[in-house]
């Protein structure tokens, strides 16, 4: 392993988060010896790909292609090895309606939800249909992009006249909203690592903010305290751990993920949604687990880069 | 991380962590100072594909380049010992000097010791502040106002008080009013800032007739008038108007920039101040920053007194002139709904949009469909402001200009379609009414 290439930026909302976080882990990389660059998505990267020829590329893209599987598609296409989750099971993964349907048909609980077009809005007319939204889900409600990260577009609504204006915050990140009931509880976000042994939940990381858990409050720090690890009973512990490692084979990741999961007051986990490209940035909640576990991020990162050499090369 | 330890300052949060120790240390003016969604949004406004109608960036590419690198060179060759080297508090004297010049065009008459030269004029902003605020003291300023003002203003917790302008600028009328209300409500008024030439971001000129009666007005009440002034020479047509300052030797400081005239890479910005003001202003800057960049400042003195500067204006003037025709003639064309002003000179267009649509709402929108703009929130103390937009027509080719107002005007319309689907419009998060700083290239 010599040479890594790090996919940092694009063109999509999340840009921001995704730079910090190439830069993290190229950092992380570099401080054990792997000669890292970081690269854009744009019209010289596949140029700059042909010419620096990596062992591994890392998509550390949030949001729009980095996500959707399009970039990895085209990793396959250069014959490539790249970190993470194939592209046809990132497209399902990146779609949180099409998420919570795998996971639920795999057996594990996710709050009811609808998932709702703007198109739709348009030809039924708006109240109609929000009426028949609080109707059967009841309140309060979850509005969010059914595509999309860090907490952009995302609604926690209360009350039923505060629906259309969540509706325009949504549809103005994406063309197709979620809806899902808001399950009260503990937010939870289980990060999973695949090792020799196959997929290893690391040590959940509870979420307590002073509000909601949005962008302020992700990316600002100190809005928010982090227990690594979430104060669960040693059986919650495992439950949601298990929830977090099913969820993963069930969308047939590879390498690493991220669920996030509320854990109601009867200790019962519910996933939300997971992530195939997690947020390594100083305040992400990937690397607060990794060194929850008491990894090195050097020898993880390092780990993680290493084996899906290994293993894509071998299946090609 | 999550190993961090405990600290003395950091709140009980009973077993958690957070990840900034310090969160309870802050002093209460660091609060407002966070990454926002909205600055977040405005990570891919460099981008190539993107139309950025944001940025207050200057068209660099129109300066010689290869002639100031030469002057650069020669600089650093003959006099590399003092460029390199820390200079006065007051900023070097040969620059004043030429300032002097630069400020004539305006019809100001001032001496070089009038002159305390600032790493660019918001630095400048920041000493007025710092020497004339206390916190709950009022700052009065135009509605709309430049963005890094009230950053500024709100850093040393002044109280910012809106006054109304038209398309003649400042309006004299609301000033009194505003300054006598405030007077009976009790409230300590120190500062007017006002930008009265190609208004950042409204675009309009104060006009002649008003300059002395704001003048007047403020003598009255007792309020220093902060003129903020980097766009004065780029106007499209005619002269400079003569400054406030010309008018007004002691209740005005005038602050001036090289930043839109040459090249903003430097950081050279200046007051000009009454004798005493002067004083407390080079003791402050000495303390903040010892004294400004000597290389700096030679280069640009450099510059004044071996290029065409005024040459290298004229062609800058034409240059925005036509770019602020192919804005306004794309918005004729793409935009009908919303209505604008037609700015005679600066950078900016100040576009009302449609009625119910909000600026806050529509952005990402906007970054989908590869276009920025800045919400008029930015530009108010109070969380208004959402109903307009400011376009900036200052560094996208007329070409791309045109392009980005017509993917502005399909966005405008997709917002438009939302908010009627749904009765109202998006963006009342509490959070998003905090004055929002863009950062350095959207200024």
């Amino acid at each position: 392993m010599e040479r890594v290439v790090v996919l940092a930026g694009g063109l999509s909302h999340e840009r921001d988060v995704s730079l910090r976080s190439g830069r993290r882990v190229a950092d992380a990389l570099r401080g054990t010896g792997i000669e890292v660059s970081v690269h854009d998505v744009d019209a010289s990267l596949l140029s700059f790909l042909a010419q620096e020829t990596p062992d591994v590329v890392w998509p550390l893209l949030h949001g729009a292609s980095g996500e959707d599987g399009s970039v990895r598609d085209v990793l396959e296409l250069l014959s490539l090895d790249y970190v993470g989750t194939g592209p046809r099971a990132s497209r399902a993964a990146w779609n949180k309606p099409i998420a919570k349907n795998v996971v639920l048909g795999a057996g594990l609980s996710t709050p009811d939800y609808v998932t709702l077009p703007q198109s739709l809005f348009r030809e039924l007319g708006a109240q109609p249909v929000l009426d028949a939204v609080v109707g059967r889900l009841g309140l309060p409600l979850v509005v969010k992009p059914t595509r999309g990260g860090s907490a952009l577009g995302v609604t926690l609504v209360h009350r039923a006249e505060d629906l259309p204006r969540a509706m325009v915050d949504c549809f103005s990140y994406g063309d197709i909203a979620l809806i899902e009931r808001a399950v009260e509880g503990t937010e939870i976000a289980v990060s999973v690592v695949e090792g020799p042994e196959g997929p290893e939940a690391l040590p959940a990381v509870e979420i307590v903010t002073d509000g909601t858990y949005d962008y302020d409050a992700r990316y600002n720090p100190g809005r928010t305290s982090y227990y690594a690890p979430a104060r669960l009973s040693p059986q919650v512990a495992a439950r949601v751990a298990d929830m977090a490692v099913r969820a993963h084979l069930a969308l047939g990741l590879r390498d690493l993920s991220r669920s996030d999961l509320i854990v109601d007051a009867e200790g019962n986990p519910h996933f939300l949604e997971v992530n195939v490209a997690p947020g390594m940035t100083e305040t992400s909640l990937f690397p607060q687990a990794a060194q929850a576990a008491g990894r090195d991020l050097g020898d993880l990162y390092r780990a993680i880069v290493t084996q899906s050499a290994v293993r894509q090369s071998a299946t090609r | 991380m999550s190993t961090t330890p405990t600290h003395p300052a950091q709140p009980a949060a009973s077993g958690g962590t957070r990840l900034d120790p310090w969160f309870g240390a802050y002093a209460e003016r660091a609060h407002g100072m966070r990454a926002s969604e909205i600055r977040a949004l405005f990570a891919v406004a460099n981008r190539p594909e993107v139309v950025s109608l944001a940025g207050g960036m200057p068209y660099l590419e129109g300066l010689p380049l290869d002639v100031i690198a030469d002057a650069m060179q020669k600089l650093v060759a003959t006099r590399g010992t003092t460029a390199l080297q820390y200079g006065s508090g007051q900023g070097d004297e040969s620059l004043r000097e030429k300032i002097v010049d630069v400020v004539r065009l305006e019809g100001i008459d001032c001496h070089p010791d009038d002159i305390v030269v600032t790493t660019g004029s918001q630095q400048a902003l920041d000493l007025v502040t710092r020497i004339f605020i206390d916190p709950g003291d009022v700052i009065v300023a135009e509605a709309p106002s430049y963005v890094g003002a009230l950053g500024v203003f709100r850093s040393y917790q002044a109280d910012i008080v809106h006054v109304p302008l038209d398309e003649h600028g400042l309006i004299p009328e609301a000033l009194e009013e505003t300054l006598t209300r405030l007077a009976a409500e009790g409230r300590r008024v120190k500062l007017l800032y006002t930008v009265p030439n190609f208004h950042n971001p409204a675009g309009v000129t104060l006009s002649v007739e008003r300059r002395p009666r704001i003048l007047e007005i403020a003598q009255r009440f007792g309020v220093l008038v902060i003129e903020d002034n980097p766009y004065g020479l780029l106007g499209f047509d005619g002269d400079p108007l003569p400054a406030m300052r010309s008018l007004d030797d002691q209740g005005v400081l005038y602050l001036g920039s090289f930043s839109k005239t040459f090249a903003p890479g430097y950081r050279v910005g200046w007051v000009v101040a009454p004798h005493a003001v002067r004083e407390k202003l080079v003791l402050a800057s000495e303390s903040a920053i010892l004294c400004p960049s000597n290389a700096s400042q030679l280069a640009i003195a450099t510059y004044l007194e071996t290029c065409d500067w005024q040459g290298q204006i004229k062609q800058f003037r034409e240059l925005y002139r036509e770019r602020r025709d192919a804005m306004i003639g794309a918005l004729s064309e793409h935009l009908p709904s919303a209505s604008w002003n037609v700015p005679n000179g600066g950078f900016y267009t100040w576009v009302k949009l449609p009625d119910g649509l909000d600026a806050r709402s529509m952005l990402p929108r906007a970054v989908t469909a590869r276009v920025a703009y800045v919400p008029g929130t930015a530009f108010y103390a109070d969380g208004t402001g959402a109903d307009h937009v400011r376009l900036s027509y200052c560094f996208p080719t007329p070409e791309r200009i045109r392009e980005g107002v017509r993917r502005f005007a399909g966005v405008v319309s997709a917002e438009r379609e939302l908010v009627d689907l749904f009765g109202t419009s998006g963006a009342q998060d509490p959070d998003l009414t905090d004055v929002e700083n863009p950062g350095p290239n959207l200024a």
